[in-house]
């Protein structure tokens, strides 16, 4: 296993369709490659197919065509108790007539392995989530981030190489998901196992993972770095999924060295960088990340170009402001600025003027 | 710690805000959403205590209730109770005489035969010899009545009887009137507190006891029990009986007037009465025998273990407790037969009833729908249709008996015998009770969510470890509501054994059905519920004990 050509792939799904009534996809035409050790998270909607993707490949649901391999062996055939693979889920799944102990021990039990080897197991396990004390409680006795821990020690306790996670975080509260959040991408990290998670929550996606796959009507929509995927989505579906956004609607005027210049439907020229229109004259849907707005035109380049917006309404957050525009005919252009103590306040009927750098705004898919 | 002291600082209990304890502010306020809860459930209290609870009492204290030898009997019990019946000798004369006046009352209220009977549970035999000596206690008494009123015809008036017992200007008796409105209600069952007139003479008590009492007995009798006046009806025949006989040794000096002048002549009447044994036993020769005054001795008790004894086919003697003869033992092996094949019904329906509710649980809704109809089906057909299908299915000219001569693997000759015996119950019974199992571990297995076998096989475990360590674990309390539901149903089950269990397959409610309604022993039929009540609770707390309540779920 130590090949290398292998472990580029260590996960691989290619060609991969599922359909459950023979009529529609719904996961349609699926090509995934992972290599080993890393954390790849598959983010969308529900019912975008990325928990029939994790079903597939646990072996729940079988593949309608296409081909599911695991360490370069297909895996389409192979019934799930003989896969190897960790499993977390959302309702943690802890069987509720065992203790934790023998919970953990389950799945050391099915494999025959030794007791004296399977206590040391256990308690090295439940070691890595810091729950050695419960080991003689019933689930029911535990909170809900004490149910999760002890779920990931018993899908960590045999020691597979490849971890799945199904929205394992999706029933607590926010700040025990952070705290588990760090948790499981230390733990991941250290470890050294691979990790296929889950989650409708982009800020779970973007903080844990290595790689991040938005999923969006049975197909992946990019597969991406974090970082990537939030500065440079590939289409309006990812740029409006990912993080908060601004859309503006117009058409290419002209494309010339990367710079793509888009008339708005209100009638103003901006600059833009064209990602996925290639001719002049197309619909296109401009994106501008609110942060990225600029009130101040000394930092903005010599000649770029600007536009007139009258302030709405203005939120004060804390550690930003929140300014609503009205911006060539879009009542809901949000702009956020730091709270910094130059920042001036706007009053509702303000009228200022905004501008970008050139590449913070993208001409992607109408 | 300065905070702690400010808190308590009266190092009392804490108080509210108007000063009055915290605890009783509380319960007061407590108190009305307590009053308004019970309102509510007020009307099921009271239809279930009236309709239920009190019944179903009263139904079993007949278990142990007896009085009826004692009430009707009275004396004799009385004057029995120091005979020594292993002493090989019969009654004193004094027994004897208290029997015929008491039959002879017992006879006038029509009361004899129900003792009778019951006295038969016991010792069969005794009913006839009580119908027969009622039929003849009044040949002495109606005698007497003939002799005296012959010799003195103003006996032949009502109104002379009265005159002469009733208290009038002198004293009455009132302790002896109330004695035997008591008698009376109890020999009848009902009150005998009635508006009267009559009041016993105390000077006639004096010197004529027993004819007193009697008239007076007759009097109440007459008042309460047959609403007419005493005043101007001939008295019970037992009444001139009692006189002659009284007046052979009495005393009359302390009289004077009318009474004086009567009784004087009719103390003239020579008629002769023979010692009491001799009459009973003239009657019927088994008054002669120790028997029945045994009988009447070891069950006159108020209260009775002896429908409980002979639930369990053993029986009261004057030596103590028995068994009853062989040939009589049938009801404990009928307990254990309703016991055996209770669980082998409960235990057919888990093995036939768990895939059902798995796949209940487990189809998508629309087939778990059709499902369900098929289940809930025979509940909509009446149960006499259920079980006599049954019995067209599984008689010997019937469907599957031909379907397996058919095939060849049963010889015409020799076709099953499947109805009529316990094979038939089981099979009839299972059927319907099907139902009671399914439903409760349905809807215990619809509790279980599919991500623990997911769960389980996840983890290496094979499609039936995965089933057999997570999924049947977590539907054991279904299961045991289920078990519970159909053991509780089947063990008091009466219909489909009646119908299709012969005399093999019956279960020990058609024994309670028969003497309630044909033995009309209902004591017996009260101990047999009360004990099969006590089995099941005995049975609930063992399975309380083994498998723990909690893990009963209904849903």
């Amino acid at each position: 296993m130590a090949n290398t050509s292998t472990d580029a792939a260590f996960v691989e799904f290619e060609r991969v369709q599922k359909s459950y009534d023979g009529v529609n996809l719904v996961v349609k035409d699926l090509n995934l490659s992972m290599p080993r050790g890393e954390f790849l998270t598959m983010l969308g909607p529900s019912g975008s197919g990325k928990t029939t993707c994790l079903m597939m490949l646990a072996g729940f649901e079988t593949a309608t065509h296409g081909d599911i391999r695991l360490g370069g062996t297909s895996i389409n055939n192979i019934p799930p108790h003989k896969r190897g693979i960790g499993m977390v889920f959302q309702n943690y799944a802890l069987f509720p007539h065992m203790t934790v102990a023998e919970n953990l021990a389950f799945p050391l039990e099915v494999r025959k392995i030794g007791k004296s080897e399977r206590e040391e197991k256990i308690h090295r396990a439940l070691g890595m989530v810091q729950m050695n004390d419960f080991a003689g409680r019933r689930p029911t006795q535990l909170s809900g981030g004490q149910q999760q821990r002890i779920a990931l020690a018993r899908a960590l306790v045999f020691e597979p190489e490849l971890v799945l996670m199904d929205e394992p975080l999706g029933a607590l509260d926010k700040q025990l998901r952070e705290t588990l959040q760090f948790e499981i991408t230390k733990l991941a990290h250290d470890l050294g196992i691979t990790v296929v998670y889950v989650t409708h929550d982009q800020t779970e996606a973007l903080t844990m993972s290595d790689r991040v796959a938005v999923f969006e009507n049975g197909r992946i929509q990019q597969l991406a770095p974090p970082d990537q995927l939030y500065k440079k989505p590939e289409n309006s579906f990812v740029a409006q999924f990912i993080g908060e956004n601004n859309t503006l609607m117009g058409e290419v005027k002209e494309i010339t060295n990367g710079t793509a210049i888009v008339q708005l439907d209100g009638g103003d020229l901006i600059d833009a960088v064209p990602v996925n229109v290639s001719k002049v004259g197309e619909r296109t849907r401009v994106s501008i990340r609110p942060e990225r707005v600029e009130m101040n035109k000394e930092r903005l380049k010599p000649g770029a170009k600007t536009l007139k917006a009258e302030v709405l309404e203005f939120i004060y957050m804390g550690d930003i402001f929140r300014t609503r525009l009205r911006v060539a005919g879009s009542d809901d252009f949000v702009i956020k600025t730091r709270n910094a103590p130059d920042q001036e306040r706007l009053t509702p009927g303000t009228q200022i003027e905004i501008g970008w750098l050139p590449e913070d705004c993208r001409a992607l898919d109408a | 710690m300065s905070n702690a002291l400010n808190q308590n600082a009266e190092n009392g209990p804490v108080m509210a805000a108007d000063g009055t304890p915290l605890k009783r502010s509380l319960a007061r306020a407590l108190r009305r959403q307590k009053g308004r809860a019970l309102l509510l459930i007020a009307p099921l209290l009271i239809f279930v205590l009236v309709t239920f609870i009190i019944p179903i009492g009263s139904m079993l204290f007949r278990s142990v209730e007896n009085d009826i030898v004692a009430n009707t009997l009275p004396d004799t019990v009385q004057r029995l109770a120091s005979w020594d019946a292993t002493s090989g000798e019969l009654p004193a004369e004094g027994v004897y005489e208290a029997m015929y006046y008491d039959l002879f009352v017992a006879n006038e209220a029509k009361r004899h035969t129900r003792l009778g009977s019951r006295l038969n549970y016991e010792e069969s035999g005794i009913s006839s010899l009580f119908r027969q000596s009622g039929r003849k206690i009044d040949d002495l008494a109606k005698d007497a009545t003939k002799a005296l009123e012959s010799a003195v015809p103003a006996f032949k008036d009502g109104e002379t009887w009265y005159a002469l017992m009733n208290a009038g200007n002198d004293e009455a008796n009132a302790g002896l009137l109330s004695a035997m409105r008591g008698r009376v209600g109890r020999l009848n069952d009902s009150g005998a507190s009635g508006d009267m007139e009559f009041a016993p003479s105390a000077l006639m008590a004096d010197i004529l006891p027993l004819t007193t009492r009697s008239y007076t007995e007759w009097a109440v009798y007459e008042a309460t029990q047959e609403e007419r006046d005493p005043a101007t009806r001939d008295p019970w025949e037992l009444v001139p009986l009692a006189l002659l006989q009284e007046l052979k040794t009495a005393d009359l000096s302390g009289l004077s007037g009318t009474r004086a002048e009567l009784l004087t002549q009719a103390q003239a009447v020579s008629f002769d009465i023979p010692p009491y044994s001799e009459v009973l036993a003239d009657i019927d020769p088994e008054w002669g025998t120790i028997l029945p005054w045994e009988t009447i001795q070891t069950h006159s008790s108020k209260y009775t273990a002896g429908y409980f004894l002979n639930a369990v086919d053993a029986q009261k003697t004057p030596e103590g407790y028995a068994w009853q003869p062989e040939d009589k033992q049938i009801l404990l092996k009928l307990f254990g037969r309703t016991l055996i094949m209770s669980m082998i019904i409960t235990c057919s329906c888990i093995l036939l009833g768990y895939p059902v509710a798995w796949l209940l649980a487990n189809l998508p809704a629309s087939k778990a729908n059709l499902l369900m109809i098929l289940v809930l089906l025979p509940f909509w057909t009446s149960l006499l249709v259920r079980t006599s299908a049954w019995k067209v299915m599984l008689q010997q000219q019937g469907v599957i008996n031909d379907v397996l001569v058919w095939l060849g693997l049963v010889d015409d000759a020799n076709r099953l015998i499947m109805i009529n015996n316990q094979f038939g119950t089981i099979v009839a019974m299972t059927h319907i009770l099907l139902p009671f199992m399914i439903l409760p571990m349905y809807s215990v297995m619809q509790t279980v969510p599919p991500s623990y076998l997911r769960a389980a096989k996840s983890l290496g475990a094979t499609n039936w470890t995965a089933f057999w360590r997570v999924y049947f674990p977590q539907s054991i309390p279904g299961i045991g509501a289920g078990s519970i539901l159909v053991f509780i149903l089947s063990i008091g089950y009466y219909i489909t054994p009646e119908i299709v269990g012969g005399t093999k397959g019956v279960f020990i409610s058609n024994r309670i059905a028969y003497h309630i309604s044909s033995s009309l022993n209902w004591g017996l039929a009260a101990a047999l519920g009360s004990i099969l009540l006590a089995v099941v609770l005995l049975l609930y707390w063992c399975y309380d004990r083994i498998v723990g309540i909690d893990n009963v779920k209904l849903g």
